[in-house]
């Protein structure tokens, strides 16, 4: 019943080693991960340039060959000397103050509460489930579509843009945190429990923590939420903003006009989205380690 | 005196009109500071009855008593650990250890360099400040074992610690686990599927049988303590083994 034991002698060794001594002339592969990351995103983010580039190099150059009627499609030269002027001359820079001001005033408001909402279903599954089909019937109208009552209600100023834009944001902000609290770990409240805990401690133990991702991912959604819901604010009636320049714009046919409106919320959209990121990052600094 | 009684516990639930019971006359005593183990089948009450001593379940009949104190329905009273470590994902080994301490009140700083020391002194040295999911798994179930021993109870309950753990870290683990038993001096119910792991570990066995769950046998272990894996192969200790075997095989036929 016992076997012979042969004794196998280990050494470490290195690429350089190998090289040097037993597997002299050969090429030895070292895979360098870090190295082979770096390459692609090298390549993915000046493939990204090249392809803006390409496009809005082909939208000056068609309309520039009248392929595509100026008039209406303006040109990103034109955009550029017009938006220049608005900026410098005109009022853009306060509305763009303005419109984001609102945005992401309403959108904080909308996700603070909208998650107090629902995180605080959480400790009462008789108060959830009542809830509940109001949260979705509320989801389901068009918000969108109360803007004129939300301006008479609240006036033509920046707070019916505000309301609006939290209107838009609570809901979602509540049902992402709704289902954040639903998917906690039973089992992590049982052993909460066993150490003693009330049903504080595992609020905010527990269910805060683990409902956070949840909350978060709602985020990128919101702020384009908001920033929709503002921009109809201003259409209906506003003395300021973006909308209301583009709105201005449309009725006295000055289309390059409109042009600028349209690219300047598109930055605005994307910085807003960046900075949701950069938001979700630092949310989830502490919680990357699942 | 008796740590710990169980009193004529049943359980009885109804589902879709119908009832069934999952726990029968449980009646145990459990000295202080005696380690016992308790083996059945799947669906033998074990569960259950964890979870109405840990106060997270009421019995249908019957007291839980704890130096001579009933407890029923009160969470807290002893420590619990499940078969999952569940671990805080977002804390540190460190702040998870500590979290009995700090839901009693007990200020941070001060838990965390009350816990430190114990981690060093268990095998968790180096560890401290990492994150759960950059643990192995026999170092995880430490972690969440020292966790209940923070907590700081005479009697500690263990369901199947160790059963999703490989061969190798289940018996160093044990060998572990006798170390802390020794050292700390508590009462200890252990539940487990595995006949040598509470022959090893445990004075006392207690064995379950299959729905309606109840307790059919109690077995003395005789083996001389401390023991170490060299028990795992006397003579003593394999006959123990057949007879709670044979026991097992009973079971398995009548179902």
């Amino acid at each position: 019943m016992y076997g012979n034991t042969e004794k196998i002698a280990v050494k470490q060794t290195t690429a350089a080693h190998l090289l040097k001594n037993d597997r002299a002339g050969e090429s030895v592969l070292v895979e360098d991960e870090s190295q082979k990351n770096r390459k692609i995103r090298v390549q993915v983010i000046s493939g990204q340039i090249l392809v803006g580039i390409l496009i809005i190099g082909l939208w000056e150059w068609l309309t520039r060959l009248s392929v595509l009627d100026s008039y209406y499609w303006s040109s990103p030269g034109m955009i550029l000397a017009t938006g220049w002027k608005a900026a410098t001359q005109g009022t853009l820079m306060t509305d763009l103050a303005y419109t984001s001001g609102a945005t992401v005033i309403g959108f904080l408001c909308g996700t603070l509460i909208g998650s107090a909402i629902g995180l605080s279903f959480w400790w009462s599954s008789i108060y959830s489930k009542i809830t509940e089909p109001y949260l979705i019937a509320f989801n389901a109208v068009p918000k969108l579509a109360l803007a004129p009552v939300l301006v008479i209600m609240f006036g033509i100023g920046f707070n019916s843009k505000v309301i609006l834009a939290f209107l838009m944001t609570v809901i979602v902000a509540a049902m992402a945190a709704y289902s954040g609290v639903k998917n906690v770990d039973k089992d992590l409240e049982k052993m909460l429990f066993s150490l003693g805990a009330r049903k504080h401690h595992v609020f905010f133990k527990v269910v805060i923590p683990s409902s956070v991702p949840w909350m978060v991912s709602s985020l990128k959604i919101n702020i384009a939420l908001a920033l929709a819901g503002t921009i109809v604010g201003e259409f209906i009636s506003s003395k300021q903003g973006i909308g209301r320049m583009i709105l201005y714009a449309g009725q006295v046919m000055d289309l390059n006009l409109v042009w600028v409106g349209v690219v300047v919320l598109s930055f605005l959209a994307i910085v807003m989205y960046l900075g949701t990121v950069g938001l979700e990052k630092w949310v989830l600094k502490n919680k990357n380690h699942e | 005196m008796d740590k710990l009684k169980i009193v004529h516990n049943s359980k009885f639930f109804r589902k879709n009109g119908q009832e069934f019971c999952a726990l029968q006359e449980a009646n145990m005593s459990v000295a202080d500071g005696k380690f016992v183990s308790i083996i059945g089948p799947s669906g033998c009450g074990k569960s259950t009855l964890f979870n109405i001593i840990a106060g997270l379940l009421k019995p249908s009949t019957g007291q839980v008593l704890l130096d001579g104190e009933n407890i029923v329905g009160k969470s807290g009273s002893v420590g619990y650990m499940l078969q999952k470590d569940l671990l805080l994902p977002w804390r540190t080994i460190l702040d998870n250890v500590i979290l009995g301490l700090e839901i009693r009140g007990v200020s941070k700083k001060e838990a965390r360099a009350h816990a430190l020391p114990m981690l060093k002194r268990y095998g968790l040295k180096g560890f401290e400040s990492h994150y759960p999911a950059e643990l192995s798994g026999g170092m995880r179930q430490r972690a969440a074992l020292l966790r209940t021993l923070l907590y700081d109870r005479d009697v500690i309950l263990l369901d199947e610690p160790f059963g999703a753990l490989d061969a190798q870290t289940r018996l160093f683990m044990q060998s572990w686990l006798l170390k802390i038993w020794s050292d700390f001096k508590k009462t200890i119910l252990f539940v487990t599927h595995d006949i040598d792991e509470a022959i090893f570990l445990s004075d006392e066995i207690y064995v379950f049988s299959h729905r309606p769950g109840r307790i059919k046998a109690k077995v003395k272990v005789n083996l001389p303590r401390p023991r170490n894996e060299e028990a795992l192969t006397q003579l003593t200790f394999s006959q123990l083994k057949q007879e709670l075997l044979s026991m097992l095989k009973v079971e398995q036929e009548i179902k």
